[in-house]
């Protein structure tokens, strides 16, 4: 095979990389500017950066994100790991198939369908909506995506650890926390990653779920946007950029530890 | 010196009188009744009975998937039977989670938990007793010193090569000290240099611990080598149960006698049947087959003819008495194998014996070779007549 990079290799990985990240690095750019006007270039200046700090709805927005993100994420994790569990272990009880396959609906559900049908849920039961109606549906959606990602680890996972646990005198509960749990955390970790940034970036399924007094970031945005795009907005975007680089490279580098140390136990297996 | 003889002597001494199986007034451990396991369709263990005794060292042998490994794990308690009844001391283990039951096993893999060092799995059974730490900190300085692991105690696992994991895992499972240690083909993943050494330490470890152990292997030589009794299993069933020389020297079925070493079978008419012994005739051979042993058989029945490459004689010359327990042929192949060589004779109707002779001078005159004419002769105690 040819490894160096031909002419036509080189144009469609820059062509592919632009079409992919100059929006973003645009807004990134702009983030800086000194002028008021978001397409004329005036000079650097982090000005945007402190006016920030004054905004205060864009900084409640910015809390009540993070509190979404971090309380629907965990609860995901918890609840996604357990389903994993149930589908990989307990081979076949009754309702298994329906059971995975209503797992991983919302994967390809469309957000549209998810929101109105939990807006409906909430209104039905008659739930006030705000802050905890969007965390419910932050966990509603993003728990599949942890139960997909625990549950690839599992299925790699050797059994024989565990029935040595129990053989030790170890009860069933205990194996979990002192075999299992540790030894598929980084699977754990980064279906918790993943979950946090799906719940960041969510706008469709808070707009449907949300109540007064409850606006998180993305929502914010997009009615700010409506009226003009403001720096402080291209300011903040940076921000949640960051953030989510921050995450989802952590999960990418926690995925890959495992890979390798799965890849290692794999060896040792193999050699005996 | 003195020290280590007087040690060999007394294991010889107990190795020679330890038959509790031949005492009518012992009582078992371990008692299989009528146990079976059903998965779906399949029967992986089928009716068996069996008894093991304190501080006997028992092995299972049988091809995979005979139900040997199923039979270890109902002991263990990772699978149920689905009939009969298993009793540990007189205790009933239905029931019986597997992390309450007075058994340790060391699995195939090793399974060694992999986020711990050496000293942490051996330490972690003794910590879910609740031992105090200065307790458990002794005895894994015990265990450690047992199989002489105790510079590698702050490794993880795959820090350490496949011998040293291999004794980790025995120094864990034999940390609790168990009223049982169940061996799941222990060595199966050693060199067999390094088998060999550590079948003769698992022999050693056992006089010394005093504890019973059941070895699940398909390895015959290592089940010869390490075990005071073989049951022998095949398609779920316990075949025959017996000390090792009773399995190799009186199988109990061709199937036994097929599976332990290396065999030839004829197919055989009986000619006289008594209690001094046994004539038989075979198509093989124009000689008659006269063995030294018992049998309960008519005139005419067909009956099996099972002798071992080593207790047969190869000559280039006829015997001085030619009568009888005599194969003519010629040699086929030759299998050199330093201490021993293997012919191959092929026999006037076309079937081949394998015939094996120690190599006992290293200048030998006129060896034996390729299209010699040959006579094979045996004594009347060298084969044994099977009529399953």
């Amino acid at each position: 095979m040819n490894r160096s990079l031909s002419w036509f290799n080189v144009t469609s990985l820059v062509l592919g990389f632009a079409f992919l990240y100059i929006p973003i690095l645009l807004l990134v750019l702009y983030s800086f500017n000194a002028s008021r006007l978001v397409t004329v270039w005036a000079g650097f200046s982090t000005q945007w950066y402190a006016a920030l700090l004054e905004n205060d709805q864009l900084l409640d927005a910015l809390w009540v994100t993070l509190r979404v993100a971090f309380l629907s994420s965990l609860a995901a994790t918890v609840l996604g790991t357990l389903a994993a569990i149930a589908l990989t272990r307990y081979g076949r009880f009754f309702g298994r198939t329906m059971f995975s396959g209503m797992t991983y609906a919302p994967l390809v559900m469309p957000e549209v369908i998810t929101g109105l049908s939990l807006l409906l849920l909430f209104v039905a039961v008659g739930m006030e909506r705000g802050f905890w109606t969007i965390t419910l549906a932050h966990i509603t959606f993003t728990m599949c995506f942890v139960a997909v990602v625990v549950q690839s680890r599992l299925i790699t996972f050797d059994r024989t650890l565990e029935e040595a646990a129990l053989d030790l005198g170890c009860t069933p509960l205990k194996t979990f926390f002192v075999i299992t749990l540790p030894l598929i955390l980084p699977a754990v970790l980064s279906g918790f990653m993943l979950a946090f940034t799906l719940s960041m970036d969510d706008l469709v399924i808070a707009s449907f779920t949300t109540g007064p007094g409850a606006t998180t970031l993305p929502m914010r945005i997009y009615s700010q946007v409506r009226l003009g795009v403001t720096p402080e907005i291209n300011a903040i975007c940076t921000i949640l950029i960051g953030i989510v680089a921050v995450v989802v490279l952590l999960a990418s580098v926690l995925a890959k530890r495992q890979e390798k140390m799965r890849r290692r136990a794999e060896q040792i297996a193999a050699r005996g | 010196m003195a020290a280590d003889k007087a040690r060999t002597q007394t294991i010889g001494a107990v190795r020679r009188t330890f038959a509790p199986w031949n005492d009518p007034t012992a009582t078992p451990l371990i008692r299989f009744e009528n146990v079976a396991k059903r998965f779906g369709e399949f029967v992986a263990v089928d009716g068996v009975s069996l008894d093991i005794y304190e501080r006997e060292f028992f092995a299972l042998l049988g091809p995979s998937g005979c139900g040997k490994t199923t039979l270890m794990r109902m002991l263990a308690g990772f699978e149920e039977p689905s009939a009969g009844r298993i009793t540990l001391g007189g205790q009933d283990l239905a029931g019986v989670p597997p992390y309450r039951r007075p058994v340790n096993m060391m699995f195939q893999s090793y399974a060694l938990f992999p986020h711990m060092n050496v000293w942490d799995n051996i330490a972690f059974g003794l910590r879910q007793d609740g031992m105090p730490k200065a307790a458990i900190k002794a005895r894994v300085e015990e265990v450690l010193a047992l199989v002489k692991l105790e510079p590698f105690a702050r490794r993880k696992p795959h820090h350490l090569s496949g011998g040293q994991r291999q004794r980790v895992a025995l120094a864990r499972s034999v940390a609790k000290q168990p009223k049982v240690l169940l061996l799941d083909e222990p060595l199966t993943a050693l060199d067999k240099k390094l088998r060999e050494d550590t079948q003769f330490e698992l022999m050693d470890l056992q006089m010394s611990l005093g504890m019973t152990f059941l070895i699940v292997t398909h390895d015959q030589e290592e089940a010869m080598t390490v075990a005071d009794r073989i049951g022998v299993m095949n398609l779920g069933e316990l075949v025959q149960v017996a000390p090792p020389a009773v399995i190799y020297e009186q199988p109990a079925t061709r199937y036994i006698a097929d599976f332990i070493g290396d065999v030839n079978v004829l197919e055989t008419k009986v000619v006289t049947a008594g209690a001094e012994g046994v004539e038989l005739a075979s198509e093989k051979t124009a000689y008659p087959l006269h063995i030294a042993q018992p049998l309960d058989a008519a005139v005419g029945d067909t009956a099996w003819l099972a002798i071992r490459p080593e207790k047969m004689r190869i000559a280039l010359v006829p015997p001085a008495h030619l009568a009888d327990n005599c194969f003519e042929g010629v040699i086929w192949d030759i299998g050199y194998l330093g201490d021993l060589s293997i012919y191959h004779v092929e026999l006037a109707c076309g079937t081949r014996i394998k015939v094996s002779q120690p190599n006992v001078s290293r200048l030998v005159e006129r060896p034996i070779t390729w299209e010699d004419k040959v006579w094979v002769t045996f004594s009347p105690d060298g084969g044994v007549v099977l009529t399953r």
